[in-house]
């Protein structure tokens, strides 16, 4: 039984077809990377999982609901949460606050989400930095704001979007050891990366997409070894 | 408590009449306080609500002879319903378009006024006088304290719901969506209906400020409760005094009223328009050298640099 | 009129494609340059068609001085103090209009054209038919030299990247200084036409700038040449909705149309993306 079944979805932008028939399951607990060139529609998976956009065709389920066209605070209600690949920080709001927007899906009591949303924090590694005002915290620091807001709404699937895009080296085994450590809890996870090494590394399962296709779906050790794979993505930076 | 023993020490109906205009435009910047400041929705088109509050208290009250306080109740919920109705295309908008079309929307709506001949059309509405005072007629004649405690309350009433929001759930998704409507629609806020109850609420305190303000003057017409200048005159109060805080509306009417009603009495008739020149100089400055309003002076930051 | 409109909605639609701000105070421009007009006329026995230039130049001038002044220091900062700053400009030059020239109706008599033509069915006056005549060629020629010419071009691509086009070399402040400057020109010369048949005041500028907004947003907002058509279309429905409802009520109907417009394609009609 998967948590999440994406079947045959499709997207066009102005004659450009973002998404192409795109079909996949993500089973409870499980981590699917997703890997692919810039422009190969990725993000634009995400916004059709959670309602940003809105599929021409296809369907779009989670925990057997057709969530298809729904808003996203609905489907963030049914328990998926999702970041994104351009931050969108509450900027003049403080780390604890931004967490505790998060924390008021599952209690309207402000202590109650103060308390849920400085567990989130401490979670993430950003306790410290609870009373700091978002645009004063570094990249990294967002990212793992980001994941912390996500988190406190208690999701069942998380769709990370770039996880360690933007951050600079020191800091990507630090988010790694998160996303693992989360995936320990028994979270499903999406993960979109770049970083070829933490993508392989990490994941139970890697869909590739290739101008809006999915060109494979197999496991880490099967997609370096994926002639198209290789092809179409692999050439430039797995061989480094 | 000095608010409530200064009809006492200045018995004057000028000072009276200053500290009134300061609540009345302090309720109503703090209402808009709560759409624009906290909710980040710019909205143009404050008159509109005014105006109906001051039209359905008026008109219940010379058609119907229903009590003033009654007809504030009944354009307070005519109000909120067109606030509904309006909201929920235009909030669709976003940034400057949104802004544009809360303008056009209060053109519309003043036009439609004028010419609607049933309830005065251009020519507006006068209140008959009614002697004695009576608490009932909403008349006060003889003293104007009535009115200073009744714009009190007001004001009251505006910056206790304010505290309110800001300290629950509603105050902090009025935040976020401010911030990041998107980010906010990720973690399950109702965007587009929290937008409709922030402006609800705008909408509903503004429409009480309409009915006091035709209770105050006894006069009203489309041009005086209508207008675009209103509606602008409004936000500038919040703007200077500082958005997005608790305070800082108050703060803005309690600068420029004094300011307006001085130069009036001063320089004699609008001709003039003094007040308007300072306060122009006035707003610009702020808006470059502290976006956050005179509030941002006392150290009082809500995060200003963010709402775009 | 809606060439006139267009010329108007044109400097505006300018500066907002090229930093997307939009100038509150693009009316009282109008103004200040119809005033321009008036007092060439009064005091240097100018016609608004002869002063035309000196209106375009002196208004470029406070575009460019407004820029520097003001609009550079809070182009980084949130939209309300952007909305504002401008608000607050809009208020500073409306009242200091009516505190130097006081709210009297001020009109230009025995304007150098006069008099109506007949134009098929309908009578029109020659000095409208010579505002629109001239802001066409106005807006043709703002069409052209950001088309055509290496500075227009420059404007252009600022307004499409700003950042892309300052690493190509092109100096972004100069090119923001210069769209404030070449924007309110097109007001200085859409504000010297309308000086020959319109009564001129403090408040003048509030109406048109209203339609102005309209306009831009019908043609979808830093699309130039589309603010001719949504011009054209705003003069159309102000006329006729003149024409068909009661006049008190054009003004409605043009506001409608940007509400009917923006609902259903936020992007304007002739928007891309």
């Amino acid at each position: 039984m998967s948590l999440l079944s994406v079947t045959g979805i499709t997207k066009t932008f102005g004659g450009v077809m973002a998404n192409r028939e795109i079909s996949f399951d993500v089973k409870p607990g499980e981590l699917v990377g997703v890997i692919g060139p810039n422009g190969a529609g990725k993000s634009t998976l995400f916004d059709l999982i959670t309602g940003f956009q809105r599929p021409d065709a296809g369907r779009v389920t989670f925990d057997g609901h057709d969530v298809t066209g729904w808003r996203p605070d609905r489907i963030s209600h049914l328990g998926v949460g999702r970041t994104f690949q351009k931050l969108k920080p509450f900027a003049g709001m403080t780390a604890l606050e931004n967490v505790m927007v998060g924390a008021f899906q599952k209690t309207s009591d402000v202590a109650e989400a103060r308390a849920a949303a400085m567990t989130a924090l401490e979670q993430v590694g950003l306790g410290e930095r609870a009373e700091a005002h978002a645009r004063g915290l570094s990249t990294g620091q967002r990212k793992r704001l980001e994941l912390a807001r996500a988190l406190a709404t208690r999701p069942r699937l998380l769709l990370l979007d770039e996880v360690t895009g933007g951050v600079d080296q020191a800091t990507v085994p630090g988010l790694i050891r998160l996303v693992r450590e989360l995936h320990a809890t028994g979270l499903a996870l999406i993960v979109i990366e770049h970083n070829m090494r933490v993508i392989m590394e990490i994941s139970e399962r890697v869909v590739a997409l290739q101008l809006g296709q999915v060109i494979a779906d197999a496991s880490p050790a099967e997609i370096v070894r994926d002639r198209r794979v290789i092809d179409a993505y692999l050439g430039e930076t797995w061989r480094e | 408590m000095g608010a409530l023993a200064f009809p006492a020490v200045f018995t004057l109906p000028f000072p009276r009449h200053v500290m009134i205009m300061i609540f009345l435009y302090g309720a109503l910047a703090t209402a808009w306080n709560i759409i624009a400041g906290y909710c980040g929705q710019i909205a143009l088109g404050q008159a509109v609500f005014f105006g109906i509050g001051a039209y359905t208290s008026s008109l219940l009250y010379t058609r119907v002879g229903l009590t003033p306080w009654a007809g504030m109740i009944g354009g307070v919920i005519l109000a909120v319903l067109v606030s509904q109705v309006v909201g929920y295309p235009v909030f669709r908008l976003r940034g400057h378009y949104f802004a544009i079309a809360t303008i056009a929307v209060g053109e519309i709506v003043q036009a439609l006024i004028i010419n609607w001949d049933a309830i005065g059309g251009g020519r507006g509405v006068f209140l008959p006088i009614k002697r004695p005072d009576s608490f009932l007629n909403f008349q006060f004649h003889t003293s104007k304290a009535y009115y200073y405690y009744i714009a009190l309350g007001l004001l009251l009433l505006a910056l206790g719901i304010t505290r309110w929001i800001e300290g629950s759930r509603r105050g902090y998704y009025f935040r976020a969506i401010r911030e990041d409507q998107d980010a906010a629609a990720a973690l399950g806020v109702n965007v587009a209906r929290e937008k409709l109850r922030a402006l609800a609420i705008s909408a509903g305190l503004t429409a009480m400020g309409g009915s006091f303000w035709a209770q105050y003057l006894l006069f009203i017409d489309p041009e005086s409760v209508f207008p675009l200048s209103l509606s602008i005159l409004i936000c500038l109060v919040a703007v200077l005094g500082g958005v997005g805080t608790l305070w800082g509306p108050l703060l803005g009417a309690a600068v420029l009223v004094p300011l307006q009603e001085g130069t009036r009495v001063m320089l004699g008739g609008t001709g003039k328009a003094i007040d308007l020149l300072i306060y122009g100089a006035l707003i610009i400055v702020i808006s470059v050298a502290q976006p956050g309003g005179l509030m941002g002076l006392f150290g009082v930051s809500r995060g200003a640099g963010s709402a775009r | 009129m809606g060439f006139v409109y267009a010329l108007i909605a044109a400097g505006l639609s300018l500066i907002f494609g090229l930093m997307e701000i939009v100038n509150f105070a693009h009316g009282e421009f109008l103004m200040v340059a119809m005033y321009v007009a008036f007092f060439a006329w009064a005091l240097l026995k100018l016609d608004p068609l002869v002063s035309l230039p000196l209106a375009a130049l002196l208004l470029g001038t406070l575009g460019f001085t407004v820029y520097h002044g003001i609009i550079r220091r809070v182009l980084d900062g949130p939209m309300l103090a952007q909305i504002f700053a401008t608000f607050g400009l809009a208020v500073l030059l409306r009242s200091a209009a009516q505190f130097l020239f006081g709210v009297d109706f001020r009109t230009v008599s025995q304007p150098l054209l006069a008099g109506r033509v007949a134009l098929g069915p309908v009578f029109i006056g020659v000095p409208q038919l010579a505002a629109s005549v001239a802001a066409l060629a106005a807006f043709v020629g703002l069409f052209l030299f950001l088309s055509r010419s290496e500075t227009g071009l420059a404007l252009q691509a600022t307004a499409q990247d700003r950042h892309a086009a300052a690493l190509m070399g092109i100096d972004t402040q100069r090119m923001f200084a210069l769209g404030w400057a070449i924007g309110s020109a097109c007001v200085g010369v859409a504000g010297g036409l309308l000086a020959m048949f319109f009564y001129i005041f403090p408040d003048v500028g509030t109406p048109f700038a209203l339609l102005a907004y309209v306009t831009v947003a019908l043609g979808g907002f830093g699309n130039v040449p589309a603010t001719l058509a949504g011009g054209v279309l705003v003069g159309l429905v102000e006329a006729f909705g003149g024409l068909y409802l009661t006049p008190a009520l054009k003004y409605s109907a043009v506001f409608a149309l940007y509400l009917g417009v923006v609902l259903w394609r936020p992007q304007g009609l002739f928007g891309r993306f």
